[in-house]
């Protein structure tokens, strides 16, 4: 099987409370902040990884991102990734969903025959769900998003999607796209073994001079979001807190309730 | 001497945190509550490859440093004591095939052992035989194509759980040490059994075992080293291994000595944290001094041996000072708590018992003396 993992670095979610905005781009600020591959996105390595293992075939982790990406790929390659690929360019800054995946799409196309691709259910930085889908979408072929198990058997993909309070079990042939939740797997350290491999290997990026972008796609250029404000909503209300004895609370409580025709 | 980490030590380092921050210190507890061998946590430690730290790469290792190897160690002592002491005993199989193995037994042994699809164990202690090495009795003979050996040994830790072995079988007992002779020696092998489980004070998970041999036959190519060259594996092996025990002691000391420190600012008497009393703050300096001056002792030991100069003087410093570090850390991080360091709602009182088994094993801290002594004497 070949397969391609879209994987994104995001901040380190231990960290977040560190997290700055500029205010004067509404984007993040990330100095100072150690980076992570978004942890959707490792689930959907550690998937890939368990169909090579048991279909063989080869992996590549496609990400884009700033050249510092380099840093989450690399971690692919030690947890076991046969390849990795960084789509990094100037132009390609301030790249919403819609761009972003053209990007990621056009590189696919530039790698070529592939059965599946894999990305995590979401970024937890942008939280938008929207990148996977929409490579589906560039490359027309059928996407099962937030898929908690996976079955791959000869060119049919089974698969069990997650819903608000259950799940629907979905069926589609390959190539297809799939996003996974992180139930889906635990995803494997890397080894020593693979740490050390992964240093020494060349990851090549590619940018607008070598993937047949169309330059009014990429980048802001291509990117009709616009953040006109971001801010952080206002908790809705205090809760009230009552105290006091026992059954004088419960009295209370019960008054309250029947108040405000709760029950 | 720099103990400068590189970049590959780093990473590394990096790595056996976050695997022991995230998966074997919160179950530290609970493996040693339930006694039972943490066989996830070395499973871990197989898929990370740790195994293969000190083992050439044409044996299936990773050609690392012992330097590394300690660094290693320590981080999984301070998280979990039971799983750092089955990994230090590996070295205890590895150390010596590689010291005295031939090409065939390295070749054999060593990739799986690297790989950690194999846990190794020595043994020498017998219930007459531990301190007085020289005291072994059970017996190797020798017949045509093969050794048959007869006797029991105690006390051995990964007993059972390991599937390869370093015996010493002594060849002529009259002779004392000068008999003595090892072996390698797989589990199943025919003759070779395992006996009773010993129930100890603390680090209830660690396999400690009684091994029987009962005419217990094994292939000529099974001798390691020399017939009658034994006594010096053994040394060897131990002064090695000291380096690694001395590691486990100092995990100890680390963990009882951070849970103090975090206790000591929490906990609020007379309107203040008593970390700020004085009284306190003098334990907890002891207790960091003691534990830097444990670790470059120990650090000094296996850049020595790293550099192939003598390092069993300083192996021996460096796992009588860590063990001794280590039982005085932890009574005193028991201390620190005062009522609940008594009690089994906190993990001081743990450490405390763990503490006490590094005085003891690999040679007593009465042995450390003597053997240090003998070195300085003759100096």
């Amino acid at each position: 099987m070949r397969i391609i993992v879209c994987i994104k670095q995001v901040p380190d979610t231990e960290e977040l409370g560190k997290v700055k905005i500029n205010p004067a781009t509404n984007t993040l600020k990330r100095e100072g902040v150690s980076s992570i591959i978004n942890p959707f996105d490792e689930n959907a390595i550690e998937e890939a990884l368990r169909l090579r293992e048991k279909k063989s075939g080869e992996v590549t982790a496609l990400s884009m991102g700033p050249p510092q990406a380099e840093e989450a790929l690399r971690k692919t390659l030690a947890m076991g990734v046969d390849r990795a690929i960084l789509l990094s360019d100037k132009a390609f800054a301030g790249a919403d969903t819609l761009a972003t995946s053209y990007v990621l799409a056009v590189a696919i196309k530039k790698i070529g025959e592939f059965d599946l691709i894999l990305s995590g259910k979401q970024a937890i930085d942008g939280d938008t769900a929207q990148v996977g889908p929409g490579i589906a979408e560039w490359l027309n072929i059928p996407q099962l998003t937030y898929i908690r198990k996976l079955e791959v058997n000869d060119n049919k993909v089974r698969a069990e999607r997650v819903l608000e309070d259950s799940f629907e079990v979905v069926e589609t042939s390959l190539p297809c796209l799939v996003t996974v939740t992180k139930d889906i797997n635990e995803p494997r350290y890397p080894s020593l073994r693979g740490l050390l491999k992964a240093k020494k290997e060349e990851i090549p990026i590619w940018g607008c001079h070598n993937l047949s972008v169309e330059r009014k796609r990429v980048g802001a250029d291509g990117s009709p979001t616009q953040v006109i404000k971001i801010f952080t909503p206002q908790p809705p209300g205090k809760g009230e807190i009552f105290s006091g004895e026992i059954f004088e609370v419960a009295d209370r409580l019960i008054r309250e309730i029947k108040k405000r025709k709760i029950v | 001497m720099d103990f400068t980490l590189n970049d590959d030590q780093k990473m590394i380092l990096e790595l056996v945190d976050e695997v022991s921050e995230k998966e074997f210190a919160p179950r530290a507890d609970e493996v040693s509550a339930k006694g039972e061998f943490p066989a996830e946590n070395i499973k871990k430690l197989a898929e990370l490859d740790l195994f293969g730290i000190t083992i050439p790469e044409e044996y299936g290792g990773l050609g690392m440093d012992y330097l590394t190897w300690t660094l290693v160690s320590e981080r999984i002592s301070r998280a979990c004591t039971t799983t750092g002491l089955i990994f230090g005993t590996n070295l205890l199989c590895t150390y010596p095939l590689l010291q005295f193995g031939n090409e065939e037994q390295k070749k054999k042994y060593l990739p799986p052992l690297a790989k950690g699809e194999t846990l190794g164990a020595f043994a020498l202690t017998e219930p007459e035989a531990g301190s007085d090495a020289g005291n072994v009795q059970t017996t190797a003979i020798k017949e045509k194509d093969s050794y048959v050996l007869d006797g029991t040994k105690i006390f051995i830790t990964n007993g059972e759980v390991a599937g390869t072995y370093i015996i010493i079988a002594n060849m002529d007992r009259a002779r004392g040490p000068r008999g003595l002779t090892a072996f390698i020696v797989e589990k199943g092998n025919p003759g070779f059994t395992f006996g009773q489980h010993f129930d100890k004070m603390g680090l209830s998970a660690l396999p400690n075992v009684e091994l029987i041999f009962d005419n217990c036959r094994i292939p000529s190519e099974n001798l390691l080293h020399k017939e009658k060259r034994g006594f010096r594996v053994a040394m060897r092996t131990f002064a090695a291994g000291r380096i690694g025990v001395g590691i486990g002691a100092l995990g100890v000391a680390e963990a009882a000595f951070e849970k103090a420190k975090e206790y000591s600012k929490e906990r609020v008497q007379f309107g203040r944290s008593i970390s700020s009393f004085q009284a306190i703050q003098h334990i907890l300096a002891d207790m960091a001094t003691g534990i830097e001056t444990a670790k470059y002792l120990l650090y000094r030991g296996a850049w020595l041996l790293d550099q192939n100069k003598p390092f069993e003087k300083i192996s021996s410093m460096g796992k009588l000072y860590a063990s001794e570090v280590a039982m005085k850390v932890a009574t005193k991080a028991v201390q620190v708590f005062g009522g609940y360091g008594y009690t089994k709602d906190y993990p001081v009182e743990r450490y405390m018992r763990e503490a006490k088994l590094f005085e003891i094993i690999e040679g007593t801290s009465e042995i450390q003396r003597g053997v240090i002594a003998n070195f300085i004497l003759k100096e």
